[in-house]
């Protein structure tokens, strides 16, 4: 089986956000990248493939130079080989295009994808990936099987789980459940000394088109600071919250 | 031409977020002068539809269809979109919403931009704002195609009532062996519990509770509100709460009028997933802890001997204002 695990490069969830050129781009100063929260499950469920069932596994990322050591990291945790489409991700359907003839070109069976990057959190990019290629596609998917081409998977729904079953060629948007995060892989020394030699393959870009383009970025209005009720006077709490914010 | 949204149903009946996307959708239809349809899948009937300004029902009664399925849903609203010569498609921010959207916009060509939060600031160009950063800033985002796809987030537009008459017609889409690709085998849904999506109160707590043992008072909490429970991630981690619980950046959104935390410190991966929460309270032995700067209001106290108290409060003012 060949794997492709779509690796997105984000901002660390601790970073704080901040906007330059007149709000119209992120300011990445003092911002940590690392590997999409959702894409790292993934990644590991993909090694599990590897070594139980026998399977390739590649990396693939659509950016500039700078996501380089994020890839790096994932060859790290042991993924055999990475690809870089060289060009900025300007919107998901544009990177869903790239990813799509990578795929494509690549003869993939399984594409794995984070359910949605926790940077611009669209969510669009691995149905689109899978709309693309014909692919059947499974969305916040938290387990998967795959037995010759079959595939069982459970996804979660609102309130609840679903288990379906389908065929290879898949996409699948997962998360946190694939794997548990007990088992998510840090890479090791031995792990980052041969990442060095694994080969990360840079992919002209195929100038797909973009139908979403941001103006420009706001941030949240500060709010008011809050109102502290004491420990022996609830009545003031469930006034406040009938009479003045109206909620119950 | 006119603004399509997709209605969700549940055993007929319309959810609310099927009310809350066509609010929303008028308002998109008055901007550009036309229309709202809608399409849904065994609805009942027109429901309130109509009170929020849909003109006309497009119901699919095909029993292929009665389980959700992501990829014939998705051709069959594309069909009725063409049908109805839709330029701006609408729909929510569900799970099943947010599977289905991304096959849709490949099907029309059509720019999707989801998390949308507020009405276009401008219908040519047309421009919306969606949350970004896990709810942490705003993109005025341009969709440049023909057709547009917008997922609204939940609980960001409300709901506006516009009546008209509601009509209903028959849709039946034709339908292809590769839109059932995937198969759903099994259900597992608790049915007699308020879902974090659905539920306009969400009480939450952490590892303030010290164990499982103690979530008795937390589901007592919730039920006098008839309010879904969440949880941090480390509870779920821990097997306190199931995953399904999990609250935050790399959990669940929660966007509901009213989110109780209990015990739970408001680390930013935290917060990060209830910002778009209208109203918030806290619980808290901390006074520093940081969830109180994210807070509406807050009660500096521990949570075994508040909880208790506040249950036996809202039991006093629900039985005085029922
Ligand atoms: C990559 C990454 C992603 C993450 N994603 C998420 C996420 O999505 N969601 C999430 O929640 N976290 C997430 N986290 C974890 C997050 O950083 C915090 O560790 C977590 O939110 C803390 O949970 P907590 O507040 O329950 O526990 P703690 O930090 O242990 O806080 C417990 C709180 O309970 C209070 N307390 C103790 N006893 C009592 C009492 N008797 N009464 C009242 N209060 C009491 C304490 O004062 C304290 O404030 C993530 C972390 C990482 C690294």
């Amino acid at each position: 089986m060949k794997i492709l695990v779509c690796i997105s490069h984000v901002p660390d969830t601790t970073s704080k956000i901040n906007f330059t050129d007149n709000d119209t781009q992120f300011d990445t100063n003092g911002v940590q990248f690392v590997i999409n929260p959702n894409d790292e499950f993934g990644l590991t469920r993909a090694m599990w493939f590897k070594e139980k069932q026998g399977a390739s596994v590649d990396v693939v990322t659509v950016g500039g130079a700078e996501v380089e050591p994020t890839l790096r990291k994932a060859l790290a945790i042991g993924a055999d080989q990475a690809i870089r489409v060289d060009t900025p991700a300007v919107d998901g359907y544009a990177v869903a295009k790239e990813l799509a003839d990578v795929v494509k070109n690549g003869g993939y069976d399984l594409v794995i994808a984070g359910r949605e990057s926790i940077d611009y959190n669209g969510g669009m990019v691995p149905g689109m990936v899978a709309a693309m290629t014909g692919s059947s596609f499974v969305n916040t998917c938290i387990a998967l099987e795959i037995e010759g081409s079959s595939v069982t998977a459970t996804r979660e729904i609102d309130g609840g789980k679903e288990t379906v079953t389908t065929s290879l060629p898949l996409v699948i948007g997962g998360q946190k459940g694939l794997v548990e995060e007990s088992d998510l892989r840090i890479p090791n020394m031995r792990g980052i000394m041969m990442a060095r030699k694994k080969p990360l393959d840079v992919k002209a870009s195929i100038d797909a088109s973009s139908e979403t383009s941001t103006v420009s970025f706001e941030k949240p209005a500060p709010k008011g600071a809050v109102t502290l009720v004491e420990a022996d006077n609830l009545d003031r709490l469930v006034d406040l919250l009938h009479n003045e914010a109206k909620v119950i | 031409m006119s603004v399509l949204v997709y209605t969700e149903s549940e055993n007929g009946a319309f959810k609310k977020t099927a009310y809350e996307v066509s609010s929303y959708a008028k308002g998109i239809a008055d901007m550009l002068g036309t229309d709202v349809a809608a399409i849904s899948f065994h609805a009942a009937d027109a429901g309130d539809l109509g009170t929020y300004g849909v003109k006309t029902l497009h119901n699919v009664k095909d029993a292929k269809l009665d389980k959700f399925n992501a990829g014939a849903y998705a051709d069959a609203i594309a069909q009725a979109a063409k049908a109805v010569d839709a330029k701006v498609i609408v729909i929510s921010s569900s799970a099943d919403s947010k599977y289905l959207g991304s096959l849709l916009s490949v099907h029309l060509d059509a720019g999707y931009v989801s998390n949308v939060v507020a009405l276009p600031s401008s219908a040519d160009p047309f421009t919306v704002k969606r949350s970004v950063f896990t709810n942490k800033a705003f993109s005025n985002t341009q969709i440049s195609t023909d057709r547009k796809l917008i997922g609204l987030s939940k609980n960001a537009y409300g709901l506006k009532e516009n009546p008209t008459d509601c009509s209903v017609v028959d849709f039946a889409p034709s339908l292809n062996d590769d839109d059932f690709k995937v198969e759903v085998k099994s259900v597992d849904k608790a049915t007699d519990k308020v879902t974090i999506a659905d539920a306009e109160i969400v009480v939450s707590a952490g590892r303030g509770m010290k164990g499982p043992e103690n979530w008795g008072m937390i589901e007592e909490l919730a039920g006098v509100l008839g309010a879904a429970t969440a949880c941090s991630k480390p509870v779920s981690d821990m097997g306190w709460r199931p995953h399904g619980e999990h609250v935050g950046q790399t959990g669940k959104p929660v966007a509901s009028s009213l989110y109780i935390a209990i015990g739970i410190s408001g680390a930013i991966q935290h917060l990060a997933g209830i910002n778009s929460s209208k109203v918030k309270v806290v619980i808290n032995t901390d006074a520093e802890a940081p969830f109180f700067k994210a807070a509406d209001y807050g009660v500096v106290g521990d949570a075994f001997e508040v909880v208790p108290v506040l249950i036996e409060k809202l039991k006093a003012f629900k039985a005085a204002n029922a």
